[in-house]
């Protein structure tokens, strides 16, 4: 359960807005941290707080397939990100990293830049603290769940290989 | 229920009689490739993870091609990592400069990639060889890592998207023109999580280039992969360069398709995507006269031999408008070599073009025509989101090779037409 300040962005928050790729020579997520999200939020880095909260519209992460993504957003103290959806590789490599997401166009329709949200990430409830509002994100099928309680995707093939 | 092609190539790859879209499923990968950016993550995370092997060393391709040749220390530093990697496990497929070339367009060159195959690859663009009649999407890093460990991958069995072609390309409209088409008719989610199945009379007219740059775009409709049937093209195409058997799929005649989508090949015009989003296309002749400082002609959707051969047409004999940087960049040592011999460097050259070694370089930003504020190009590439191409607002419209050329000329955005009278 994560209780934070919500960042809002619109449609198709792409991958090169997220970590532009002139940053992706970064050695560390610390330092990709550091430019999250600048082209569209020159403020976000020096702003976000631990446990905060992303929230984007339809079709969050699209364009390239850079791991660096995800691995930035988690890394700048973000809490999760919820969108109204996701394109397809950002949801794989969030998953496959331990970074929660959630899919609830109600909630992204309702949520304004700079309410206090709380996310149950074992429920998938959103409840607005600034309106009192309460929306219920898309559940994930069960095996996603099981990567996400491992911490990621390799943790989970290790476990299940030892298994 | 009847399968579509790409289902049928995942049943296969999972061992399953038959799956269907929404199916959770386990596929064996022929195939895992990553790039200078993204295998230094993959490796991170296969070393953290303390995995020690990789499933076959001949299976694995790393193509150092996105900053190289290595535009700073940093960049070395992702090269040497994976190359350190490489070396490591004895993979054998790995493409350094002066072997490499920009992957999407190397895979199917060297014959890595066939028919039938299931490849994953840490790019988003690895859904080129969907143009084979192979199941190819883009992963990130950790997919990949995974792939090495184990050559297995977990999918979602993807829903498709029937894309009906019909009729035949008019002169300088070619594959990307129909890519932008679509891409612009559905959106850029359009196909989100979907596979974009290309059937019809009108695939048999399309070149093998014009099938790599239509399947390489299909992420920029969020497809998870874009497919067009083997016909004796393809078959051409592989014979002498791809040596595993190729697994031919054909779409059952009952398939099930959640949308249908026609496009009579011959009523498209000349198209480009004007800033920021990959859809918002326009016809050239809404656009005539918006005035470019570059032009990029390469990457991973035309830096084929038939996009050099497009855009040499044009410059034959012409010069590049002054005010204008062009820069040329053929995807493979292959393509550039041909490029030599067949005289189309010379023309380049002559018409005042730049003339590069293979690298993704500026289609990301990345180097080689990065731009300042307030600056355009017109480039062959497939983003044009705010800032991939350097200051975010400078701004990047994509268009196929022949305009490219012609808008190089013209000094603003032209169609071959448009340069008669004047040029």
């Amino acid at each position: 359960m994560v209780t934070g300040k919500v960042f809002k962005y619109g449609d198709n928050v792409d991958t090169d807005v997220i970590i532009p790729a002139r940053y992706l020579n970064a050695p560390s997520p610390a330092e990709l941290a550091t430019h999250c999200m600048e082209d569209i939020d020159a403020e976000y880095a020096s702003q976000v707080k631990k446990g905060d909260i992303m929230v984007g519209g339809w079709n969050f992460g699209c364009g390239s397939s850079r791991e660096h993504a995800p691995i930035a957003i988690q890394a700048s103290g973000a809490a999760c990100v919820i969108a109204a959806s996701f394109a397809r590789i950002f949801y794989r490599n969030a998953i496959n990293i331990g970074f929660p997401i959630l899919e609830c166009p109600e909630a992204v329709a309702a949520i304004q830049k700079g309410d206090t949200v709380q996310v149950d990430f074992s429920t998938g409830v959103i409840t607005n603290h600034t309106t009192g509002k309460i929306f219920q994100a898309t559940a994930f099928p069960g095996f996603i769940n099981e990567i996400i309680a491992h911490g990621g995707l390799l943790p989970y093939l290790k476990a299940r290989q030892e298994r | 229920m009847g399968m579509t092609m790409t289902q049928k190539i995942l049943a296969r790859h999972a061992g399953l009689p038959s799956v269907k879209a929404g199916d959770l499923i386990e596929a064996k990968l022929d195939l895992v490739l990553g790039n200078d950016i993204t295998t230094p993550v993959a490796v991170a995370a296969f070393d953290q993870a303390g995995l020690t092997r990789v499933f076959d060393p001949e299976k694995i391709a790393i193509v150092l091609d996105h900053y190289t040749p290595c535009k700073d220390i940093k960049s070395a530093q992702l090269c040497a990592t994976a190359r350190s990697f490489a070396q490591r496990f004895g993979i054998t497929h790995l493409y350094d400069v002066g072997a490499a070339g920009i992957e999407h367009a190397l895979l199917p060159e060297k014959g890595l990639v066939g028919p039938g195959d299931c490849v994953i690859g840490a790019d988003s663009h690895t859904c080129t060889y969907g143009a084979l009649g192979a199941f190819s999407t883009g992963v990130g890093s950790t997919d990949m890592a995974a792939g090495m460990a184990i050559g297995e991958n977990w999918f979602k069995v993807p829903a498709a998207i029937k894309v009906i072609l019909t009729g035949k390309l008019r002169p300088y409209v070619s594959g990307k023109d129909v890519i932008l088409h679509l891409i612009g008719k559905i959106g850029v989610d359009g196909a989100l999580y979907q596979s974009l199945e290309f059937t019809g009379p009108g695939v048999a007219a399309l070149s093998m280039d014009d099938r790599f740059t239509i399947a390489n775009m299909a992420i920029e409709a969020g497809a998870k992969n874009g497919i067009f049937p083997v016909d004796d093209q393809t078959m051409t195409y592989v014979k002498d360069r791809f040596f595993r058997p190729c697994a031919v799929y054909e779409a059952d005649p009952d398939a099930e398709y959640i949308r249908e989508v026609t496009i009579d090949l011959s009523s498209l015009e000349p198209t480009v995507s004007l800033p920021h989003l990959p859809s918002n296309t326009k016809t050239v002749s809404n656009v005539k006269g918006l005035p470019i400082q570059q032009a990029v002609i390469g990457s991973c959707t035309n830096g084929r031999i038939s996009d050099m051969r497009a855009a040499a047409a044009i410059f034959k004999g012409r010069k590049v408008h002054n005010g204008v940087r062009c820069i040329v960049i053929p995807a493979t040592q292959e393509v550039y070599l041909q490029c030599v011999r067949e005289g189309l460097t010379e023309i380049f050259l002559e018409a005042g073009c730049a003339f590069s070694t293979p690298t993704c370089g500026p289609c990301l930003g990345g180097h080689m025509g990065v731009m300042c504020e307030g600056e355009r190009s017109i480039s062959t590439t497939n983003r044009n989101f705010v800032g991939r191409m350097g200051h975010i607002k400078s701004e990047v419209v994509l268009a196929s090779p022949a305009i490219a050329a012609a808008s190089a000329v013209a000094g603003s955005i032209a169609s071959p037409d448009d340069l008669k009278e004047v040029y």
